[in-house]
Order: structure tokens, then sequence, then C-alpha cells
């Protein structure tokens, strides 16, 4: 069965580019996305995932602030009855330059199930969600 | 000469409209009290022999009618998410011509079943899910209304994958069930005309015969539609215009009534500030809203809460005692005028309140947000400040000498952040037309569209704010 994907730039950051890109990639590779586009609240994708029933939310920041919007996302979704929900996050999540290691395990500490860095190409975020949603 | 007849069954009263639709022109118009509770054909045929008076006898080609007698149409919506489906289902509605009794979201509990039993609506619309999307709740739901007291109908426009299973749930409720396709069959895309469409057949179908309103049809070729709709048809036809003939362009329609106050707005309302990002569900171009709660006379007590006496007292010079000892006489007797002077001041404050709050619940919202790339703003719903034209119509507003200096107040006073129109001319329905001619646009939308630019283009229909 199709599985469906929220996709959205998260808080106030308007980097469209990518965004359309992963729409395009992940609507290729087979899954039905629901695109919210830039500058998305954490309730945003909230709802969008009740009215769709999703399987994954994808998060994307690239602007440095992705570390304060994300908080508190895994915590809303339990509290919306989106339990264990996919979460993955990616872009140039931090202020900086930070290594990527230590950006992965705070972001994991906070509910996403995948963190990825600059540059990640989507096949990569493509295998990773049929990796985690084949048992589903 | 083609005449043609059309009729507003309001809830006070029973208006004829004759047109001759070859020059086109108004033959005349008659009123008298609607007869709901008794036979409505009464009062009908009442206003038809003053119209015959004035007129001189017509043979008229065809008899078109509008209702909202009897409590016009009421509806309870419920959908999923409050700002999404919810949201459509609710735009829905409206769009249809209905007051919206009770929004619900998310699964309907047994204390909102009850509610419901009480409450009685005329049709329930049952949504939730986009196409694909969430089932569990929709199917939750169909079997609670499935369980409700009464013969309502239910309409159910959700996920269509979810709509053949809720149409079984609710098969042996008692309950009609019809089907239109999902109010919201993607995320934030709206869908809303279909099912509009089916809640119109279903007030031809039942509801007309329900409340009694059949019995007139002996006299006329049906009652075609609830008079809100047929007013937002009219506003519709005057912006969009014809393929012959142009329209008005953006305006907006506003309608204060003893219970309720009703916003059209015919615009799509997109961002005029170029900092503004649209967020949020789209709205519809031609966009209905009610506030129930507002109201010269039923609801003036809502108009209080809303706005608060200190606001009032300061729009009207009266004491903030004088209002409320105002507002509690409104409720205890909806038929009371004005006596004086003071009095008169406290219905002008409590008519640009209603209106101030009825607008900005209309219209859209913009916030400020702090982005690297500096200050940016996220609207939500349309932007009407642009909009320069507004048609008044309605009995509260349309007689008052102080009509200008209602809407002066109600525009000016307005948050900065909130979208409604700064200045206007305002267009008044003196002669109470719209409905007629929304009637009259399905028929003969050319000769409606032309007749309402010829009256609202008269000077003595214009008045600046």
């Amino acid at each position: 069965m199709q599985k469906t994907l929220v996709l959205g730039v998260i808080g106030a950051d308007v980097h469209a580019v990518g965004n359309q890109i992963l729409n395009y990639a992940f609507t290729d590779a087979g899954f039905r996305v629901v695109n919210l586009g830039v500058m998305v609240s954490q309730e945003e994708f909230i709802e969008a995932a009740i009215e769709s029933a999703a399987d994954a939310i994808i998060v994307s920041s690239l602007y440095g602030h992705g570390e304060l919007d994300c908080q508190g996302l895994r915590e809303k979704c339990d509290e919306a009855g989106l339990n264990g929900i996919l979460l993955y996050v990616g872009g140039n999540i931090v202020v900086g330059k930070q290594p990527f290691e230590e950006v992965k395990q705070r972001f994991l500490a906070m509910g996403f199930d995948r963190v990825f860095g600059p540059g990640t190409p989507p096949e990569a975020g493509i295998a990773a969600l049929r990796e985690d949603l084949a048992g589903r | 000469m083609r005449a043609i007849l059309l009729i507003d069954f309001g809830s006070t009263f029973t208006k004829l409209t004759a047109v001759d639709l070859d020059t086109p022109r108004v033959l005349g118009g008659a009123q008298a009290f609607t007869t709901a509770g008794s036979d409505i054909s009464i009062g009908l045929a009442k206003a038809l022999e003053r119209l015959d008076q004035s007129t001189g006898p017509l043979e008229f080609d065809a008899r078109l009618a509008c209702s909202s007698a009897a409590g016009g149409l009421n509806m309870v919506a419920s959908g999923l998410v409050p700002g999404l489906t919810s949201k459509a289902a609710r735009m829905a509605a409206f769009g249809a011509g209905a007051k919206v009794i009770k929004t619900y979201a998310y699964k309907l509990t047994e204390d909102d079943i009850l509610e419901i039993n009480r409450v009685q609506p005329d049709i329930l619309l049952l949504c939730g899910g986009i196409d694909g999307g969430n089932s569990e709740v929709i199917l939750h739901n169909a079997a609670r209304v499935a369980g409700a007291a009464g013969d309502f109908p239910v309409l159910v426009a959700g996920n269509r994958n979810a709509q053949e299973e809720c149409a079984a749930l609710l098969a042996d409720s008692g309950h009609p069930v019809y089907t239109a396709p999902n109010v919201m069959p993607e995320m934030n895309t709206l869908n809303i005309e279909p099912a509009a469409e089916v809640i119109r057949q279903i007030f031809l179908k039942r509801i007309i015969l329900a409340k009694g309103l059949n019995r007139a049809e002996r006299l006329l070729d049906g009652i075609m539609m609830p008079t809100p709709a047929a007013v937002l048809k009219a506003m519709r036809l005057l912006s969009q215009g014809t393929k012959k003939t142009a329209g008005l362009g953006d305006l907006i329609g506003v309608d204060l009534g003893g219970a309720t106050t009703d916003i059209y707005s015919i615009s799509r309302g997109e961002p005029s500030n170029p900092a503004a990002i649209l967020r949020g569900l789209p709205e519809p171009l031609a966009k209905r809203t009610v506030e129930g709660d507002l109201g010269m006379r039923y609801n003036a007590r809502g108009i209080l809460d809303a706005v608060g006496a200190e606001a009032l007292a300061g729009m009207s010079g009266l004491t903030e005692e004088e209002i409320l000892r105002y507002v509690v006489r409104c409720a205890e007797d909806p038929s009371l005028l004005p006596g004086n002077e003071r009095e008169t001041r406290a219905d002008l404050a409590l008519a640009a309140a209603a209106v101030a709050t009825a607008l900005a619940r209309h219209a859209g919202t913009l916030e400020r947000v702090y982005t690297p790339m500096g200050p940016m703003y996220e609207q939500r719903g349309k932007d009407l400040t642009q909009v320069k034209q507004v048609l008044v119509t309605g009995g509260a507003l349309v007689y008052s000498a102080l009509l200008e200096t209602i809407m002066g107040l109600a525009l000016s006073r307005q948050d900065t952040m909130t979208l409604t129109p700064r200045e206007a001319r305002l267009m008044v329905d003196r002669h109470y037309i719209l409905s007629a001619m929304g009637l009259l646009s399905d028929w003969e939308p050319e000769a409606a569209l032309n007749l309402m630019k010829d009256i609202f283009g008269r000077e003595e229909a214009y008045a600046a704010v």
C-alpha cells in the first residue's frame, strides 16, 4: 500500500528549492506526499498528518534555527494521537558548524527517528523510509 | 413584456418583486407578514393582492421563491481537525445558505450526540479526512450519528475511501443518507461547491416539506433555495459579471439582522502586503459567514459580550449602565424600536459593534514573524483591505438614518492586523432586491446583472465612508 508523507520546511524558514526537490524525489519514489511548503508550524505538520493518516513527517530546515523550531514536536505528536509516527529531520539544522554526530544525538534525544546532515542526497532519505516503513 | 415573479419567504415578511425580463426593469414590489405558523400561502396571497394593486394585473411566465421562513436552514457540521476539515465543512454549509448551529471536530462523544438530539438540525454534514487519509474518525462518527434521535438527513462528504462504509453504517438508522465529494480532497484544497449543491437538493426535497412550506407550491414553480444562498449568488454575479457584461469587481456584503449578522465577500483576498505569506486553508472566492451570536435584538447580549460595555458606551455616549439596561430590554422585546435619541444612539453602537466584529471574524489576519531575512507576515484567510465596495442589505441597516455613521465606525474600529476593508463606497439595497436577483440569476443572468448594475449604480444608492 502507498505510504503517505507530510513534508515541509519548519519555522520561519522560506527556503523553497530543497522542498521542491524533496517533493519531486519522494513522489517519484512512489510515496504520497502531502507537501506543506515553507514556513510550516509544528501544529500544521501535526494537523496534516492527522487528516492524511500519514506514516511519516519529514521536516526540513536550512536557516540554522531548526533546533529551536523542532523542540517538542514528538511530544505534541504523542498528545495528538500520532503514536509512533516516523519523524525525520534534515538540512542545515543547527547554528554554525558543529560536529554532525553531536547534532544527530541531540535530535534523536528530541524524538526524531532519523537525522540527516547538510548535503544528504534525497536517495538516502528514500532508502531510510523504505527500511523503516517495511514492517508497518 | 415577459413578467416573472420573485418571492422571498422571510422569517417576518413575505417579499415579492415583479420583473419584466424584456426591458429589463422592476415592475413593482409588495410584502405581507409571513404566515409560516399556519399556512404560508395565506401571507403569499395577501402580498400578491398588494402587488396586483400597485402594478395592475400581470401574467407571470414563472414564479420563483427562496425561503428563510420557519427558522431557515439549520445545520450541524462535523469534521476531523478544527482548522481543516471541520472548517471546510462549516464553509460548505455557509455557502449553501445554512446557519451552522454547531461545529464538531475529532470523535463525537455521547454528550455530543445528546446535544445533537436536542438541537435536531435540518441537515447534519459529516466530513473528515482527506481522500485516502484518516477514515477512523469519520467511521466512528457515522456510527455515533446512526444512533442519534430524529430523522434529520445526513450528508457524508469526507474521505472518499470511507464514504461507502459511512453510508452503510447510517443505512438503517432512520436518517436518510446523502453523499457528496470530499469537502477537502487534498491537504489545503477546498471543494465545497458539490456538497453545497447537495445541501440545496436536500433543502428542496425535504426541508420545504418538513416545514410546511410546500403549501405555497401550488402558487409557484417551487422554492429554489435558502435565501442566503440566493443573496450569495446575486453578489457573485454582481461582482464577477457574465461573459458578455463586466461585473463591479471585488465586493463585500453586510446583512445585519435581529438574530444574526451575515457577511459575504466576493474576492480572492490574496495578500496585498508583499512581505505576507499565505498560510492555512484557502478560502472560497464567494465566502459567506454567519455570526449566530451577533444580532440587534435576540443577540444584543452577544454583541455586548463580544466588545464589552465600555466600547458600546464610548461609541454611543451613553453610560455603561444605560447600555446594559438597553441590552436587557432588547432581549425581552425583540420588536423594540428606539423611542428617543439616547436609544437611537444605543442602537447605533450595537449595530457598529456587530458589523465590526462580524467583519473582523470574516476577514483574514496578519501575524508578524521574524526571520533571518527580516520581518515577514503570515496571512491567514482573506485580505480584504483593498476591497472598496460594500453592499448593505437587511432591515436593521438599510432603513437606518445613521447608516453612514454606523458603517464608518465599523470600518474604522479595526486592528491593523485584521484584514477588513479600510474605506469603501456603500451601496444600499433599499428596495430589497438582492435575493430576488439571486433567484433570477439562475434563470436570466444577463437581466439580473443589468438590473443590479442599474439599481446599485444610481446615485441614491451610494454613500461614502
